[in-house]
């Protein structure tokens, strides 16, 4: 079964701005290896949705925003924004389509340049993106008030060095709406900053979210702010998407081993009996593994999570399952499902090839 | 108890300017510097005498961190990122120091290491160190060189924040363990070697890797590797500066089950710093509460997690989203850290607190036991404020970093 019938949780918000239809990229890492960052991914973003691409670091979440904000080349797959191909041909071209599609990093510290001011940081983009005729003084204060860095004359001259974190990155925020984008990607954009703080920022984005009916693609290893923040969450191990349903769906009744070992690996202050204090690790199914995926190894073959799976059989280190469909809007990747995650899948759904003794 | 004499004597000669200031804030928190040997007691035999003279060698905890005042010298004036604190380790025992960046949590572990450099300068205190393998009780902050040498890594080892940094990246993880072995333990080269592979074992990173340079190792192999430096030489304490930040959950969490699998197996104590509230609830017997230079809240960690009293740790507590259980309404804590070189007068919460109030200006920090609670030694600097009461309606402050924060 193709997920393409799948129902995103989040066309219901709003319009659909972007589609990305099986999207890979293939990085050659010295002679004659190769390594499949993303591996045919497809999703759609919809304005106004906030859709959570969640994993862990090297699961290629980040090479999935950076292939749909063109900042790299695809080694196959298609991505459609509004309806239309997106085809990057010239210089033109591609800061058209930046001034729709906007990219947010990461580290609030590096993103900036040191040796410029706010003022210049958001000048430079409502110069390149909207144009002579527009009053640029007024925009960029408008753009602060935006993302609450008010009052806007006190930060203007400000260095990057003068900002604390949260300031820092209200500022690429304020710097990636001066293109006036219907698509936002945000690369973990709160991971860098203090617990206190995250919350303010993702309200922030949320509001932005809500104001500019933006579609946003929100990337995080974080999944219990996936639950609060995304109406869908994608669950990408090693370049594929192993899960993807309603956010709290997900977080609630994870049917993918490994989504069930992100969940399981969050702090759980609720559970403090069966906690870290205990001495021993956790039990349960999901914590069978922990180890460092070794992209480049076992993975290759079969279903990438095999290495550190609990129920892993010959059948998962030969084939590598597709998408399936439990529900209307959900759909998990992974042979034994029936086993991982019983409750979700009643009776045999499924080609009898995935009951194995 | 009455204040330790050295208490009142600045470490610095340069810091002696700031001594009559010191002087008169340390009087005042004498009674306080009493709840905080004492809590130390919830391991070993702690409790039969913490309150000991400090000469004497007399069980109590492992460190015992008094009246710490740490300030950074700037052109505009000196701004006291540790102000006047009290924190007992308890030998075999997990603290966590929470707080916000800026907060003074590193400062503080820094500080009572010795290892700041001006600006910084610690201007009042005593760190006693009281470990199995010295015969006395010793003032960390009056050591001599060659005694601070002996105590470092042997007795009192660091895991730093940033492993990506730490490890040298033209030595090979083998060159780096010999190192640490070789500066601090006497001991044949093969023997030594062979400490190294037993060390990489025990943090669970296969011995082939010995010869492995920090950039062919993935971000948890490099804070393992981080770990097992700090356990070279076997310390009874362990510093960790939010070890595991860097790292995505499902490493964080096989680390931080290793670090206390080794902690039962070998009996170290930890002081373990991060903003991190939730991790802390699981991993630390007891949570010291940070907030601009000051605990606002010291209590064991179930305490706050079921009751905690002061405005802060409940806004640490509402700010991180949970992934079990009814979704709750999630409330942060809007606004940012006060400028500590001109701290506000009374507790320099106020600006973010909701429930503030005009008393707030006076209050003095004191931490004073939680009047509601069962457990004598949570304490908590806020007289107002009770794990029971209801949250207030509307912050004071809309959210929005007030302005004027940084120093102009």
């Amino acid at each position: 079964m193709s997920e393409q019938t799948l129902t995103s949780a989040a066309a219901a918000r709003g319009p659909l701005a972007m589609e990305a239809i099986s999207l890979s990229k293939d990085f050659r890492i010295g002679r004659g290896h190769t390594l499949h960052a993303v591996r045919d991914v497809s999703f759609s973003l919809y304005r106004g949705a906030v859709i959570a691409l969640v994993g862990e670091s090297g699961s290629g979440k980040s090479t999935a925003a950076r292939l749909l904000a063109g900042q790299e080349r695809l080694t196959s797959g298609t991505i459609r924004l509004d309806g239309k191909q997106v085809e990057v041909s010239s210089r033109g071209d591609f800061r058209r389509y930046k001034s729709e599609v906007q990219l947010v990093f990461q580290d609030p510290f590096s993103s900036l340049n040191p040796i410029h001011t706010v003022r210049y940081h958001l000048e430079r983009p409502v110069k390149l993106h909207q144009g002579k005729d527009v009053q640029v003084g007024q925009e960029v204060v408008a753009l602060m008030e935006q993302v609450r860095l008010t009052p806007a004359k006190q930060f203007l001259a400000k260095y990057p060095h003068e900002l604390s974190g949260g300031q820092r990155q209200r500022v690429s925020f304020a710097r990636a709406l001066a293109a006036r984008p219907s698509v936002l990607l945000a690369d973990e954009p709160v991971s860098m900053l203090d617990v206190s703080i995250r919350l303010e920022m993702l309200n922030l984005l949320d509001d932005l979210r809500r104001r500019f009916s933006l579609a946003m693609l929100y990337i995080t290893h974080d999944i219990a702010s996936a639950r609060y923040f995304a109406d869908e969450i994608l669950v990408m191990y090693a370049g594929e998407i192993v899960e993807r349903g309603p956010a709290e769906e997900v977080t609630q009744v994870p049917a993918h081993p490994y989504t069930q070992l992100l969940v399981a690996s969050a702090p759980d202050p609720d559970n403090l009996g069966s906690a870290l204090r205990g001495g021993g690790r956790r039990q349960g199914p999901a914590t069978a593994s922990g180890k460092p995926q070794n992209l480049d190894g076992a993975a290759t073959q079969g279903c990438p999570f095999n290495p550190r799976c609990p129920f892993a059989d010959d059948l998962c280190r030969q084939e590598d399952p597709a998408l399936t469909q439990i529900s209307p809007t959900r759909g998990a990747a992974c042979w034994h499902l029936d086993v991982a995650a019983p409750e979700l899948v009643s009776g045999p759904r499924r080609d009898g090839a995935t009951t194995t003794t | 108890m009455s204040a330790d004499p050295a208490a009142d004597r600045a470490i610095d000669p340069a810091g002696s300017r700031a001594d009559g200031r010191a002087l008169d804030r340390a009087t005042h928190r004498a009674a306080s510097a009493a709840a905080g040997p004492a809590a130390g007691s919830s391991l070993a035999d702690a409790d039969a005498d913490a309150d000991a003279d400090v000469g004497a060698p007399s069980p109590g905890p492992v460190l015992d961190i008094r009246d710490l005042s740490v300030v950074y010298r700037t052109p505009a004036g000196d701004v006291r990122a540790v102000d006047h604190v009290n924190l007992a380790l308890g030998a075999g025992e997990v603290v966590g120091l929470a707080g916000e960046s800026g907060s003074g949590k590193s400062t503080l572990a820094y500080g009572a290491c010795r290892l700041l450099r001006p600006p910084a300068l610690v201007t009042n205190g005593s760190v006693i160190y009281r470990g199995r393998r010295v015969s006395r009780p010793a003032d960390i902050l009056k050591m001599r060189t060659d005694e601070l040498r002996r105590l470092r890594w042997r007795e009192i080892a660091i895991v730093f924040q940033s492993a990506m940094n730490a490890l040298n990246p033209v030595l090979n993880v083998r060159d780096q363990l010999l190192d640490a072995i070789h500066a601090h333990l006497k001991m044949p080269r093969d023997e030594a070697r062979e400490r190294a592979a037993s060390l990489l074992d025990l943090v669970g990173i296969p011995r082939s890797r010995l010869r492995s340079y920090p950039h062919e190792l993935s971000g948890g192999m490099r804070q393992r590797v981080m770990i097992a430096m700090a356990l070279a030489a076997e310390p009874e304490i362990i510093i960790m500066d939010e070890p595991t930040t860097a790292l995505d959950v499902v490493v964080q969490r096989d680390i931080l089950a290793q670090i206390v699998e080794l902690k039962d197996r070998l009996g170290f104590s930890i002081l373990f710093i991060t903003h991190d509230l939730s991790l802390l609830l699981e991993l630390a017997d007891r949570i010291a509460v940070m907030y601009a230079g000051q605990f606002v809240e010291i209590a064991t960690s179930d305490e706050i997690h079921r009751e905690a009293a002061h405005p802060y740790t409940k806004g640490l507590l509402n700010s991180f989203p949970s992934l079990r259980g009814a979704r709750r309404e999630l409330v942060g804590i809007p606004g940012s850290p006060p400028d500590l070189g001109n701290p506000p007068p009374g507790c320099p919460f106020v600006p973010r607190c909701g429930y503030a109030r005009p008393e707030c200006r006076d209050v003095d920090m004191r931490l004073l036991p939680v009047a509601t609670s069962r457990d004598p030694d949570h304490v908590t600097a806020c007289p107002f404020v009770l794990p029971d009461t209801p949250a207030p309606a509307v912050p004071s402050v809309a959210s929005g970093s007030p302005p004027g924060k940084l120093g102009t």
